[in-house]
């Protein structure tokens, strides 16, 4: 098959999915009303709350919730043919994602601009905030991990990209200091940082004295590193090192000084990336290589397929950017239909050619089988195959292909850093919230919290033994990532269904895809937990047994939670 | 088609330019509180030398405050001199 016509498909159906579907969901559930006055507009103190053009704000918005997620995540899955891959991320991100981040919009939007941990507390009580506090915790430990894992590997696969992706900070600290200190205009420092950073990517992509390589430096990979490791897993451990001292000090310096600027240059490179991929796709004209399906999968796509995709067909993490910024900005309620729904289709398009880059890039189905030839392989193997790809299609736009793998290197590991920076900052601001819940206020320091942080995930990454031994198994956690998110994203449509329920509406278009969100994560965390990781399974792992049981233990409690609220009648007495 | 592409770079502009501008006016925002707290803290025990002349930006500074004390999450003025509420 041609995969112009499967991008074609894709995207016809993500339009049919907004003019129809999302103004269905629009006016006969969540009844948007044009004149009803915004919090942007109620609250409006020119700095969170402001009146914003829907258009602006749809930017900002995708900017703030596109990463490297919905790359991995359909990179791994297309193990199972690309089939299963593309209808979930088409289908999910129509049914489920749109009406997820477009829910969590109009729910903020109609109080109070509040964010989905409040209303938790709001709409389930004490103990809906807690859990909600839990369960973002687990998310933004496991996105710690597997997104310095996702760096640390290609910066000894590419080690050309490891002097751009550096020099992007002292540039970003000049931007921000130019912005903030001399109030200059941004766009022309940012696109200068990025013409810096890619010139000296073609640079260090020629000149091999300039490509930090540490692999190399040990005597190649059957070296021998520090400690009596080799010479890979020392390199895995120093990178990690490194990215974790990195991110402390990232996230406890103010978001203006790098977390922002950052921003700026990655929303250039998003651009780029989109721009790359989309016009390779449309010059090059590949053929899909790949299997559509895999009858020889050596563990069922069904419903492992609906964790190892998160991003891209639905993510928990796009309900605290609607919920956070994007409701106190909006201006009108109806912009919520353009900004939530077509944000996720934003992240539905960076998904769908994720794929295309994979399952184009094989000359045929036996080298496809030879790569992904298990799903662990295919774990460690989809973040490489993506590269290689996506260098494929940038080919065919005249880019000599080791510029093209050390661009597009750079851009995953821009988005994952910054993913990484934010992250980090948030697990701050859980633990020192948590802090104040249990009445112990050193955790409320915030470099007790940070320290904490940055030592859970360390650790965290390190644990998990790969095929090159300590530090480089950190793909394992991906499964463990998915769930995470998946449950967040169950527990806010559960929000905006107990929310529809007290005004007495219709809350099917909610309750269903939450309903297979919970069923999915349930199962394939049973057939992960107790017939894979546990002490008597066929791959027995202490580490994977114990975060995949507690993460087991909270859907249950969800699902109970869901039970119990949804089965009480429509409130009357209750007010918007 | 010039205009329209300096529509589009001011568009992607105001894009890039929305956390910033937020970010901006919260910094603002903290040293105004500042400002405020170093007028009137009297009011709330700390000796303050120039209180009375600081007194005089009382009729300017009300608006201001009673935002403030919004903010800060108490529905009425907190301190009795002052009635903005």
């Amino acid at each position: 098959m041609n995969a112009i016509a499967l991008a074609a498909i894709g995207i016809f159906i993500f339009i049919l999915g907004y003019r129809f579907y999302s103004k269905f969901v629009a006016e006969k559930i969540f009844r948007l009303d044009p004149n009803y006055v915004t919090p942007a507009h109620q609250y409006n103190d020119g700095v969170d709350f402001v009146p914003t053009n829907k258009f602006v704000l749809w930017g900002h918005h995708f900017t703030s919730v596109a990463g490297a997620a919905p790359i991995l995540g359909p990179a791994i899955a297309v193990y199972w043919g690309w089939l299963p891959a593309v209808l979930w991320v088409v289908l999910g991100t129509v049914f489920a994602a749109g009406v997820h981040d477009f829910g969590t919009l109009v729910l903020s939007v109609r109080n109070k601009g509040q964010s989905v941990g409040t209303l938790a507390h709001r709409l389930i009580g004490q103990r809906g905030k807690v859990l909600f506090l839990f369960i973002i915790l687990i998310l933004v430990l496991m996105v710690n991990a597997v997104f310095a894992w996702v760096i640390a590997n290609l910066f000894i696969s590419y080690p050309a990209s490891v002097l751009p992706v550096f020099i992007q900070i002292p540039l970003a600290i000049w931007i921000g200091h130019a912005v903030y200190k001399r109030n200059k205009k941004m766009l022309v420092p940012s696109l200068v940082a990025l013409a810096v950073m890619y010139i000296t990517a073609i640079v260090a992509s020629q000149v091999s004295f300039l490509q930090i390589d540490l692999v190399q430096y040990m005597g190649g990979e059957n070296g021998s590193g520090l400690f009596g490791l080799g010479s890979i897993s020392t390199a895995f451990f120093i990178w990690i090192i490194v990215l974790m001292v990195y991110v402390y000090i990232a996230s406890t310096l103010p978001v203006w000084k790098l977390l922002q600027p950052r921003d700026f240059i990655n929303s250039h490179q998003l651009v780029v990336g989109l721009g790359i991929l989309y016009l390779g796709l449309l010059f090059t004209n590949p053929e899909i290589t790949a299997p559509a399906t895999n009858p020889d999968a050596d563990i069922s796509w069904f419903p492992l397929l609906f964790i190892t995709i998160a991003c891209g067909a639905i993510s928990g993490f796009h309900g605290l950017v609607s919920s956070g910024t994007s409701s106190k900005q909006l201006d009108k309620e109806t912009d919520a239909r353009f900004v939530g729904y077509l944000g996720a289709v934003g992240e539905g398009i960076l998904a769908l050619v994720s794929i295309i880059a994979v399952i184009t890039l094989f000359p045929d189905r036996e080298s496809f089988f030879a790569t992904y030839s298990s799903f662990t392989a295919a774990n460690g193997a989809g973040l490489g195959s993506f590269i290689e790809g996506a260098t494929s299609l940038a080919h065919g736009l005249l880019i000599p292909n080791d510029v093209a793998s050390t661009i597009v290197s750079i851009i995953v590991v821009s988005f994952a850093a910054t993913t990484l920076d934010t992250s980090v900052r948030l697990m701050r601001y859980i633990i020192s919230e948590l802090g104040v819940e249990y009445k112990l206020p050193v955790l409320e320091k915030k470099h007790v919290a940070t320290t904490i942080a940055v030592v859970a995930s360390a650790a965290l990454v390190l644990l998990p033994e790969g095929p090159n031994g300590f530090g480089s198994g950190g793909y394992l956690l991906w499964p463990l990532f998915g769930t995470s998110n998946q449950l967040l994203a169950g527990i806010s449509l559960l929000l905006i269904a107990i929310w529809l329920r007290k005004l007495g509406r219709n809350y099917i278009v909610v309750i269903i895809p939450m309903i297979f969100l919970m069923f999915m994560t349930l199962w394939a965390m049973f057939q992960q937990v107790f017939l894979q990781w546990a002490w008597y399974a066929d791959q027995p792992n202490t580490l994977l047994f114990v975060f995949g049981a507690i993460i087991f233990v909270f859907t249950m409690w969800i699902i109970l939670t869901a039970v119990q609220v949804l089965s009480k009648k429509a409130d009357p007495d209750f007010k918007e | 088609m010039l205009d329209k592409v300096k529509k589009l770079i001011a568009f992607y502009e105001e894009v890039l330019e929305l956390p910033h501008r937020t970010e901006i006016a919260r910094e603002l925002r903290d040293e105004d509180d500042l400002f405020l707290l170093m007028l009137y803290s009297e009011m709330i025990g700390i000796p303050n030398p120039v209180y009375y002349y600081t007194l005089e930006l009382y009729p300017y500074m009300i608006e201001q405050f009673h935002d403030w004390h919004l903010r800060m999450g108490m529905e009425k003025s907190p301190l009795t001199g002052i009635r903005c509420c």
